[in-house]
Formats: C-alpha cells, sequence, structure tokens
C-alpha cells in the first residue's frame, strides 16, 4: 500500500509518501519521502501567521511539492493506493488549499480519500520513529494553537483528558516571546535564550487549576510575566532575557509534566508520547524523561521534524483509518475547530 | 462613558458577564487592551451572560471561535492581522453585520472597520495598582449602547 499526505492547515506546505504492508500496526511502515516547504519567514514579518498570506502561499506551492514528495520517494501517480488530508482543525482557508487538492487526486485517480483530524495526526507521528510503540498510552500534544492530554485507547480510540481552558501552550511562548522582544516563532526563540538563562530566577505562578483536573490554563502566567516586564520597566530595573525566558518555560514545563504524569498514572499506563510543536522544546523533553524515568514510565516522543507540522504524521492517521474505517466521504467540509471526540 | 474599577480576573469576570446578559443580535463589542490586561477573561464572562456553555479559549490561532447559544457569539482575536486589509479577507463582515453578537479582542488595530454603532471595552492594568487591578473604561458609540451602558451601571453599582 502505498498512502500519499497532504498538509496545509497553518503555515507549512507538506507532503509525504508512506508505504505499509497493510497490516494494522506500525512495525512494518517505511516512510518514503516527507516534504515541508515553510512559510516561517513570510510570516515572521508579521510577528505571526496572516491567513490569507498562509492561503496563496499554499496554492502557489501545493503542486511543485507534492511533485517533489512523489519524487523523492520514486513512485508515480499511478502506485498510490489512497491519498490523506488534513480537514481540520486549523485556519480554514488553508486547510482548503490541501483537502481541496487530496480530493482532486482521489477523483482522478480513482482511489479511496481520507479525511484526518490534525491533533490525530500530530499523535501518530510517534508511530513513524517508534515502530514498536502500541497502544494504550497517553499523550501530550501542545502547538500554537493546542494544548490537549489525550488518552489513546486503541487506533481510532480516544478519550481526551483535558484541554487549554483559554491559550495554547505554543501561544502563550509566542506571545511571551513578543513581550520580550524575541523572534517568531517564539517557541524555539526561548528554548534558545532559556538554555544562557537561569529557571528559578522568577517564581512565575503555575496553573494547576482544581484537583483532579488534567485542564490547562496558560493565560495567568503570560500576564503575570507581562506585568513582571512592566514593573521592571517602570522601575527603571534592568532585566535579564533569559532569565525571565528560563523562568518561564520552567512555569509551563513545570505544569505540562506533572499533569501528563498524573494523566499515566490514572489510566495506569507506561508510556506517555509526547507530540505537536512544543514536542520540540528540550527543557520539556528532558524535565519529562526525568520525572517519568523516576516512576518507572517510558516517554516517547518524535524527532524535531515531526514534531512541528508535516505530512507524514497524515500519511500515518490516512493508514491506519482506511484500514479501520475504511475512506471519508468526497464532500467532507474543511472543519477549522474539529475535536477528536 | 463608565469606568469600573476590578480587584481580580473573578470580578472583571462577573462585569463581563453582566455586560453579556444585556446583548442582542447584532451586536458589537470592541475590547482593547495589551496581552494579559484580561480580554479573554472579559469575554468568558459575556458568555456566560449569554448562558453559552463550554470553554471561551482564546481565538488568536485560528481567529475566530464560534459558540451557539441563545444567541451565537462570535468571539474574534485579530492579534496577528494588523490592518483592517487583512481582517477583511478573514469575512469579518458577515460577523459584524450578522445574528450574533461579535465580541473583538484588539479592536484598536483594526477601528476603521468596525461598525459605527458599537461598545468599546479598553481593559487596563493602572500605573502603580495591585496585579490583579483593573480598570475596566466603557464607552458607547449610539443611542442603543448608551441606554444598555446605563442599565449596566445601574446593575453593577446594585452588584447583583
Amino acid at each position: 500500500m502505498i498512502i500519499i499526505g497532504i498538509e496545509t492547515s497553518c503555515d507549512e506546505t507538506a507532503v509525504a509518501v508512506l508505504e505499509g504492508t497493510g497490516d494494522l500496526s506500525p512495525s512494518g511502515l517505511n516512510l518514503r519521502s516527507n516534504i515541508i516547504a515553510s512559510q516561517v519567514k513570510l510570516h515572521r514579518q508579521f510577528g505571526g501567521v496572516v491567513p490569507e498570506v498562509a492561503s496563496r502561499k499554499h496554492v502557489e506551492t501545493i503542486i511543485p511539492v507534492i511533485e517533489k514528495a512523489l519524487d523523492k520517494a520514486g513512485v508515480t501517480l499511478p502506485d498510490i493506493t489512497a491519498v490523506s488530508a488534513t480537514y481540520g482543525p486549523g485556519l480554514v482557508g488553508a486547510v482548503l488549499v490541501g483537502l481541496s487538492a487530496a480530493k482532486a487526486l482521489a477523483v482522478a485517480l480513482n482511489i479511496p480519500f481520507i479525511g484526518v483530524n490534525h491533533i490525530e495526526a500530530h499523535m501518530y507521528a510517534n508511530f513513524l520513529e517508534h515502530p514498536h510503540l502500541r497502544p494504550p498510552f497517553v499523550c501530550l500534544v501542545v502547538s500554537g494553537g493546542h494544548s490537549d492530554l489525550i488518552y489513546l485507547r486503541d487506533y481510532g480510540d480516544y478519550e481526551v483528558l483535558g484541554r487549554t481552558r483559554d491559550d495554547a501552550a505554543g501561544e502563550a511562548f509566542d506571545k511571551v516571546a513578543r513581550a520580550l522582544g524575541l523572534d517568531y516563532p517564539g517557541g524555539p526563540a526561548i528554548d534558545e535564550v532559556s538554555k544562557g538563562g537561569n529557571p528559578s530566577a522568577v517564581r512565575f505562578p503555575r496553573a494547576f487549576l482544581e484537583a483532579g483536573s488534567y485542564d490547562f490554563s496558560f493565560s495567568g502566567l503570560k500576564t503575570s510575566v507581562v506585568n513582571y516586564l512592566a514593573k521592571a520597566q517602570s522601575g527603571g530595573e534592568e532585566i535579564s532575557v533569559p532569565d525571565i525566558a528560563a523562568s518561564f518555560q520552567e512555569a509551563v514545563v513545570d505544569v505540562l509534566v506533572d499533569k501528563t504524569l498524573k494523566a499515566a498514572s490514572k489510566k495506569h499506563t507506561p508510556i506517555v508520547a509526547l507530540a505537536g510543536g512544543v514536542a520540540a522544546n528540550s527543557r520539556l523533553r528532558q524535565e519529562l524523561y526525568l520525572r517519568a524515568q523516576e516512576r518507572g514510565v517510558d516517554v516517547k516522543y518524535p524527532s524535531p521534524i515531526l514534531c512541528t507540522d508535516n505530512a507524514a504524521m497524515v500519511t500515518c492517521v490516512g493508514y491506519f483509518q482506511l484500514l479501520l474505517k475504511g475512506s471519508s466521504p468526497l464532500d467532507l467540509p474543511a472543519s477549522p475547530s474539529l475535536s477528536l471526540e | 462613558m463608565f469606568v469600573i474599577k476590578t480587584f481580580s480576573p473573578e470580578e472583571t469576570r462577573r462585569i463581563g458577564e453582566l455586560t453579556g446578559r444585556l446583548l442582542t443580535p447584532g451586536d458589537v463589542i470592541g475590547l482593547i487592551g495589551y496581552l494579559g490586561a484580561g480580554k479573554t477573561v472579559f469575554t468568558q464572562g459575556i458568555a456566560k451572560g449569554m448562558n453559552i456553555k463550554g470553554n471561551i479559549t482564546s481565538p488568536t490561532f485560528t481567529l475566530i471561535h464560534e459558540h451557539m447559544g441563545r444567541i451565537p457569539l462570535y468571539h474574534v482575536d485579530v492579534y496577528r492581522l494588523t490592518t483592517p486589509a487583512d481582517i477583511e479577507t478573514i469575512g469579518i463582515e458577515d460577523y459584524l453585520y450578522g445574528d450574533g453578537v461579535v465580541v473583538l479582542e484588539w479592536a484598536d488595530q483594526v477601528l476603521s472597520i468596525l461598525p459605527d454603532e458599537r461598545l468599546d471595552i479598553t481593559i487596563r492594568h493602572p500605573d502603580g495598582e495591585d496585579d490583579n487591578v483593573r480598570e475596566i473604561i466603557i464607552k458607547p458609540y449610539g443611542q442603543k449602547y448608551e441606554h444598555m451602558i446605563k442599565e449596566l451601571s445601574s446593575i453593577a453599582c446594585r452588584g447583583d
């Protein structure tokens, strides 16, 4: 089986080709190509993604990226078994570009089309790099638009244990980075500058919310950093950007790690996985690994290239979904606020 | 104009809730305030006042969140859009002149595309005050909204 996948939910135009044996297991999967055309440079001047600019860029880029992915995989269109694409959540104009391209391919080649949930795809990036990983496990999906703690009971069977009540983790990184005068995207910028800072310099608040809750809240933390900066500024105090960045990052990581491990213990699973752009954060990986080890919990995460938006993860969901549930209808609409349950 | 001071996020949310109870289809609220001022907190209150269930999270990433209730609430965040031309491309007019209530965060970035009649709400942290103190400045444009803030100020002062 050869599955092509398309991802255009935000600012990356991505296409990948995956080969599978047809078994319901990640063991025989072989990622043949994974092409990502990033728009980060384009959006950096705006300090974030501008939807209309993103959509237009996707339109210009999608065909060349499809061609490149096929070429790199050493396959041609008639070799493709099925085509998968993200249909949400994401920016509606951006999602539509990849979704329409996928449907067009499905019709032209007379092959199945599979609509993929972007959050589910992030989790499945783990299967591509850990062929022995099997459900059930707890997965923390953290990115610019999402902070979800999910129990992956089986392929295609999920329970959302918690989600953000205000800002997504990556959004907090972006906004605090902007307040600190750092570059977009904020996640990598804070990760980098924090390496030279003291994470205990400022004790920013951690929002654990009510006991037993797996939800997140990062808005209060963001406010606290902004207040700290304003006070320092009006008092003429000199601030250390590395110290504040590291202290902010520590507060985010602390809550993410704590809730993820509590969720693993509630679900009696010895495995937790990370996914999404923020999963590339070095401090989060390190801290989760250390604290999980103390409890005998195994931690999996994808390499950075499969954490940020990519289409390899879309092909992976496409593969399992085709085997389990079959194809999606061709009138499947783009769904900007699609949820997992 | 009506100015009210709150001493905690809960109080800010409460003022939002009282405002939310007075809203009717077609109403537009522009929220203005720096990062962390409490715009999303205020919107959470509005949603409660409109009897909308579910989490009100920041729409920064997807720009518009639609919440269905007695009246639909369209929660818009133009943080990442700095020019009116950018925001027009997301089809904002359909919402502004539609059947629901529009709450638009970072309204000061796109004033020229907002309807002449609306309620502008500025939330700020007064210099030198405790971290949780906020000054909420509610400014009506048009007769309908002038009536609304008269009612709001009487309810808010009664404290029920």
